[in-house]
């Protein structure tokens, strides 16, 4: 492919996608050009932002184009944006996609807000989005409508709150023979003995 | 919390069946009876259904009874089962010695490195992931390396490349030994567990002539690794490379014709290739159901295009391919670790650029390790500006631009991922890790049912779960 990148594609860092992935963003563009919102990258790597209501559909459409054949669901990343950017959509579930015909790979990003967390599972997709899934609502609470058993995986199932949001109180430590109290890490300062900033 | 689904109860008039039925996560008393309430509290106790972790345990044995099924039974192995290599529990339900539903249950070892990580400096970070698959530490500290250079837009050195390389494949062997050794330890085949074992620890002993220490090295470094080849350590690591060949035919002779060890794994554990792919398996399991795919092959990092080395591939897709890929890789690793040894690059072995590259150099001292005199003498007294960068990478650590990268490497188990995002300070905004086991124990509910119980610890064990990679 020779096309081009358009204004969509090309980021302030010059971003422009691999050759081997212009048929597959091509595509996607045709077929749900309403459900893209954006498509860019860091270091070569591409990724789609989308809307949540057609995740599915791309999902099934990248896996099953001949020029995609997404066929291994690599992981799915929870991560919250919270200090990241200003956007009120925070959590965010980031698909990592593999193509074994075509050696290439493809992020797919659906954020939602911390009000409605409710993002399509795509186990009907790739079965191995199951631990996954259940990983990423055990620490963020997305919440993947439609999986099997969404249960927490690492935490213990009575846990309240979702541990890897970025305002989760990190906690601090006693210490009771000294009478001391260690504040949380993130406000941790030592000066003579410790004390919170 | 989620709604856990309650299973249809056929038998609504069983007031037994409501007794049973607990919310995960919920101890509760049973509904007190008149000769409940005599007994003392410790012997109520006794009677409480408690679901411990998972949330499934209650959900199992009320389907069985509801089911009516006496001839169902339900077991639960581990977390602290001899055969679950590590914490990890499975809840079986049986019909005679038949599995008919299996579910894996983690989170036992659960530490929260990904969310600490976010807490520590960029370098500190390599002291945690290390300790996630902590059979395989070079590889959790490279691929975690490599994903913040990504971010740097840095390479590191290729005297440095050269040695991750080295390193990695002799772990590489280590972490096939173990799972050799445990299998065949769980198999009844003990000889070959003193076997491996005994080998592992002259590649212990290597790592620790290099690194420092037998496990979690916090070796690799952003930028580079932290220690160059002691003296003489080539000509241990060649002599190894030469004995190890004839272990590798020693267990050969003793395993692969085998008549006992044919019929503990031959046909165990089947799964066709498309239901590993839908599962999102990668590593030996996928290459012992046929499919070539290797991370260094078609996606090369740290120079492996450098190297030829074969992927050896099986087509039984049971537990006996997976061990005879596992033994040919130990094969081909020994034939990187030559390659690398004769090919082994001149140079720093830590980038020179002050902004990045950790400044000190590590020296033996009569008083014990620390910083060489050369370089105490350069910072101290030659160069002010030499101080400055010293200080401020010890005290703040380096910044790495804001970005997002995914950098996976074929670790022993399969695909190990690191995603990781910065927001352009001196910590990570988010560590994440694809761990294979984590996402490989998913096929062991799939490829056990219909098993026999004692066939089920074959199958588990071909997976080689390591629970501080699935947990985390």
């Amino acid at each position: 492919m020779t096309t081009e990148p358009t204004t969509a594609e090309a980021s302030e860092n010059g971003f422009r996608p691999p050759d081997a992935l212009q048929p597959v963003l091509t595509g996607l563009r045709e077929r749900f050009e309403d459900a893209i919102l954006d498509v860019g990258g860091h270091r070569g790597e591409v990724v789609v932002e989308l809307e949540r209501e057609r995740l599915v559909e791309v999902c099934t459409f990248l896996r099953d184009h001949p020029a995609a054949r997404f066929r291994q669901l690599a992981s799915i990343t929870g991560i919250d944006y919270l200090k990241y950017d200003d956007r009120p959509e925070r959590l965010c579930a980031d698909y990592n996609l593999y193509s074994f015909d075509h050696n290439i790979r493809i992020r797919l990003k659906v954020r939602v807000t911390v009000e409605d967390p409710n993002i399509p599972s795509v186990t009907g997709v790739w079965p191995a989005a199951n631990f996954m899934e259940r990983e990423a609502y055990d620490f963020f609470g997305i919440r993947f409508d439609g999986h099997p058993n969404l249960v927490r995986i690492q935490m213990p199932e009575d846990w309240e709150g979702y541990p890897q949001r970025k305002d989760y109180p990190l906690g601090g430590v006693d210490v009771d023979y000294i009478n001391a109290h260690i504040p949380p890490p993130d406000t941790r300062r030592y000066k003579g003995g410790w004390t919170s900033t | 919390m989620s709604e856990v689904e309650t299973p249809d109860v056929d038998r609504p008039t069983s007031a037994l069946v409501e007794e049973v039925v607990v919310p995960p996560g919920e101890a509760r008393d049973l509904p007190p009876t008149p000769a409940a309430r005599q007994v003392s509290l410790n012997e109520r106790r006794a009677h409480q259904v408690v679901a411990m972790g998972g949330g499934d345990w209650a959900e199992v044995t009320a389907r069985a009874d509801a089911e009516g099924q006496d001839d169902v039974m339900v077991i639960n192995m581990g977390p602290q089962h001899p055969s679950t290599h590590g914490v990890l529990r499975l809840v079986v339900e049986l019909k005679g010695e038949e599995v008919i539903s299996l579910q894996p249950v983690v989170g036992y070892l659960h530490t929260g490195i990904e969310k600490t990580c976010e807490y520590r400096t960029w370098v500190q970070g390599v002291t945690l992931v290390t300790r996630m698959d902590y059979l395989a530490p070079i590889f959790n500290e490279t691929a975690y390396c490599l994903a913040v250079e990504k971010l740097l837009g840095i390479e590191a050195p290729p005297r440095a490349q050269a040695l991750r390389v080295l390193m990695m494949e002799l772990n590489r062997i280590s972490s096939h030994l173990v799972w050799l050794a445990t299998t065949g330890l769980e198999l009844g085949a003990l000889s070959i567990m003193l076997y491996g074992f005994r080998e592992r620890e002259e590649i212990l002993d290597i790592l620790e002539d290099v690194t420092g220490l037998r496990m979690n090295h916090a070796w690799v470094r952003p930028a580079g690794v932290s220690q160059d080849l002691p003296e003489g350590t080539e000509d241990k690591i060649r002599a190894f490379v030469r004995d190890m060949r004839a272990k590798a035919d020693e267990y050969e002779t003793l395993l692969t014709n085998n008549p006992i060890w044919l019929e503990r794994t031959k046909g165990i554990g089947h799964l066709p290739l498309d239901d590993l792919i839908g599962l999102g398996t990668t590593g030996p399991m996928l290459r012992a159901a046929g499919l070539a795919h290797d991370l260094r092959k078609v996606q090369p990092y740290c120079g492996y295009e450098q190297y030829e080395f074969d992927v050896p591939t099986a087509t039984g897709s049971d537990v006996y391919a997976r061990y005879q890929v596992r033994l040919a890789e130990m094969r081909e690793s020994l034939r990187i670790v030559e390659q690398v040894l004769d090919s082994l690059p001149d140079g720093p072995v830590m980038s020179t650029d002050p902004k990045v590259g950790w400044p000190a150099k590590l020296a033996l001292g009569p008083d014990g390790l620390g910083n060489s005199p050369a370089h105490v003498q350069h910072i101290m007294g030659e160069s002010m500006e030499a101080l400055i960068h010293h200080f401020k990478q010890v005290t703040e650590g380096i910044k790495v631009p804001r970005g997002e990268v995914y950098v996976p490497i074929e670790s022993p188990r399969g695909e190990l991922g690191y995603h990781v995002v910065s927001d352009g300070s001196n910590l990570p905004y988010r560590v994440h890790v694809r761990d294979p086991s984590f996402v490989n124990l998913q096929t062991v509910s799939e490829m056990t049912l219909g098993l026999l119980v004692a066939d089920v610890i074959a199958a588990l064990s071909s997976t080689d779960p390591v629970l501080g990679g699935v947990d985390r």
